[in-house]
């Protein structure tokens, strides 16, 4: 089942895993997605940790009005934060599905 | 007439999302005096919803010949149609009752919970959702599972799945006994069993295809609904925000402080807690990974996650939109309202059928008597269809997980895997119904929080490790994974949501509602420190199998494809 169709694939395969594993492309796009997944990551962490740590600690700066109204910079803040979640996805997925598929299309291409 | 003011004080909960901050309680409970008349627009509305889902079983049903179009849907499904359903199985009526109910108790406060429900997704799409598509096949497991000792990961995962979907489905099944109670006027026990029977039919007959066209529709019919609501909202104040809170602001007996936060998130502790649970749960919900395994590679896993991200995040817009326009639509208008013999009412609490009835109330008052009939349909349109995804989930960790791989070790056939997997379906349905029955009058506001912290505390950890990091080992996994369940179940009893609301003890052991960020430590901690212990055969093994699960995880050569018909 399962197990075996593992490690069948394993089994085949192998010998290719090695020599991607020491491929200069293969480093190079594991460097590259790593830093930019976990730079996405953090800056996430950061708005949204930042944005709950300013209700925990500072709400009062949250209630500062815009203008005359009575819409405050609360609102603006924290509809950011929900367009900034779409936006990071849109930018990983951006740069994921071109430049670095594109590189796993050469390595996986050199193994055939 | 039963005491409907107890029973309905739990759906609240339930839907107020109380458990995960402990404090979301301005939210007030679905009160007694609420159940309605028979609702007919709304049931004949539900029931072009159920002939149509059934329909889409059949078809599915006619469609589904292999394990993997089971588990899977033969990862034929485009990544637009799996954002779909992610959206549909992630919005629950809990974020869409609940939260408008609780912009309408206290206004800003409800966008901190719908922040904290949207940032897991990008989380997942930088960190997991490629990795999981390239080296897995149905289960999470199955990714945990890949370079480990079988049997007892296998276990440790199924166990993981099976506690977030039982506390998970509970609240649900309570949820929507309640909810249809009120809405369609039909008896609890009716609707649970109801609830129940559909969802076993969607599962055990149509696998992942039924299931997954049952969220496509269920999230297409929410978002249209909650469009239509907040653009009438939009409408009557010319498209002009500051118009809709000015009116709202002098509407709402709190006045200007609906504006700003409240006091919802106040001790630094608690609010990084219930952030980690909110944000990392939703990376380790087994319904949800299971998503991922649907579509045909590492491509479509990651374009399925911007445009979910997309929808829920649009869908949390429209909620925030509709608990404002509840303000200024509802509050003026007595007829919303239990009035006391004065004429007088409490503006917030006094809505019939408590807060979280305030987008309910508020598409009766844009859109009369049939788009009242048409958001309740969408109601229990939502309960069901996260309550398939639930199940399937719950199946597939028996079926693939602990009967094919722990109990029978590989050997066994495809087609006997699916059976066990769909009599596992009717198992769960009728022991959901039977467990909705006996915590009808029960206090489960702390389950949805309880299947987040275990979600958070045990799955998420031991899948990003076993991912991430090359020395992690079987022993590490098991003994981490199982002191991050442990842990998050025991100090989530321990708490004053359960110690004290729900077990009636003075005071709680445990000072915190939320676990996550000391249940997520200890089994992150647990799970470096035992396979750094581990000098065992097997712990070599483990490490020595990391090199070619890095290079399939990184370039999904090897991975799974689509299966064609």
């Amino acid at each position: 089942m399962e197990r075996e169709a593992l490690t069948k694939g394993d089994a085949v395969s192998t010998p290719s895993y090695d020599t991607i594993k020491k491929d200069p492309q293969f480093q190079e796009l594991v460097t590259k997605r790593a830093r930019f997944a976990w730079t996405l990551t953090l800056t996430m962490l950061v708005i949204y940790f930042g944005f709950i740590f300013v209700i925990a600690f500072a709400p009062g700066v949250l209630a500062i009005k815009i203008g005359t109204g009575v819409t405050t910079v609360g609102i603006p803040i924290g509809l950011g934060v929900i367009v900034s979640a779409f936006l990071l996805t849109g930018i990983y997925v951006r740069r994921a599905n071109s430049e670095f598929d594109d590189i796993t299309t050469n390595i996986v291409g050199r193994q055939k | 007439m039963r005491a409907l003011r107890t029973t309905a004080a739990t759906l609240t909960a339930v839907l107020a999302l109380a458990a995960l901050g402990g404090a979301a309680l301005a939210a007030g409970p679905i009160e007694g005096g609420g159940k309605q008349a028979l609702n007919l627009p709304a049931i004949l509305m539900f029931f072009a919803f159920v002939a149509a889902t059934l329909g889409i079983t059949y078809w599915a049903a006619r469609r589904t010949r292999s394990a993997a179009d089971f588990y899977a849907a033969g990862g034929g499904i485009t990544a637009g149609q799996n954002g779909l359903a992610i959206a549909g199985d992630y919005m629950s009526a809990a974020s869409f009752l609940g939260i408008s109910g609780l912009v309408f108790a206290s206004g800003f406060d409800g966008l901190i919970y719908s922040v904290g429900w949207l940032v897991g997704w990008p989380v997942i799409l930088f960190l997991i959702a490629e990795r999981l598509r390239n080296l897995g096949k149905y289960t999470f497991a199955d990714v945990v599972s890949f370079r480990m000792e079988q049997t007892q990961i296998r276990s440790l995962s199924a166990i993981g799945t099976l506690t977030v979907v039982a506390f998970y489905l509970i609240a649900q099944m309570v949820g929507a006994g309640k909810l249809i109670e009120l809405l369609f006027g039909l008896p609890y026990l009716y609707a649970v069993i109801s609830v129940g029977a559909l969802m076993i039919i969607y599962v055990a007959f149509g696998g992942m295809v039924a299931t997954t066209w049952v969220q496509i529709i269920k999230a297409c019919l929410l978002l249209g609904g909650a469009t239509f609501m907040a653009l009438m909202v939009l409408i009557t104040f010319g498209f002009s925000p500051e118009a809709l809170f000015q009116k709202a602001v002098e509407t709402h007996p709190r006045g200007a402080s609906i504006m700003a936060p409240g006091n919802l998130v106040s001790d630094p502790v608690s609010a990084l807690s219930l952030g980690l649970a909110l944000m990392f749960g939703t990376a380790g919900l087994p319904h949800i990974l299971m998503r991922f395994f649907t579509v045909s590679d590492a491509k479509a896993a990651r374009k399925s996650v911007f445009y979910a991200t997309g929808f829920i995040g649009y869908f949390y817009i429209l909620t925030f939109i509709i608990g404002f326009g509840a303000i200024t639509f509802l509050m003026n208008d007595p007829s919303f309202y239990k009035v006391g013999a004065d004429g007088a009412y409490n503006k917030v609490t006094a809505l019939l059928g408590g807060t979280n009835m305030a987008a309910i109330h508020l598409s009766n008052a844009v859109g009369g008597s049939l788009f009242l009939g048409f958001i309740s349909a969408v109601a229990f349109a939502t309960i069901l269809a996260v309550v398939a995804g639930l199940t399937l989930a719950g199946a597939s960790a028996v079926s693939h997980d602990l009967y094919a791989s722990v109990i029978a070790k590989g050997r066994v056939s495809e087609d006997r895997e699916v059976r066990v997997s769909k009599i596992t379906a009717v198992v769960i349905g009728i022991v959901a119904i039977v467990l909705g029955y006996i915590f009808e009058n029960q206090n489960v506001a702390f389950m949805v929080g309880l299947a987040f912290a275990v979600a958070a505390s045990c799955n998420f950890p031991v899948l990003l490790m076993s991912i991430l990091w090359g020395g992690t080992t079987t022993r590490g996994v098991l003994f981490g994974g199982l002191l991050g369940l442990i842990s998050s179940v025991s100090l989530v009893v321990l708490s004053p949501a359960v110690w004290v609301k729900t077990f009636g003890f003075a005071s709680a052991p445990f000072p915190y509602d939320n676990p996550a960020l000391f249940s997520m430590t200890i089994a992150f901690a647990g799970i470096w420190l035992f396979s750094k212990l581990d000098g065992s055969k097997r712990g070599a093994i483990d490490k020595a199998g990391f090199e070619s699960q890095y290079v399939r995880s990184e370039t999904g050569i090897g991975a799974t494809k689509a299966v064609s018909h």
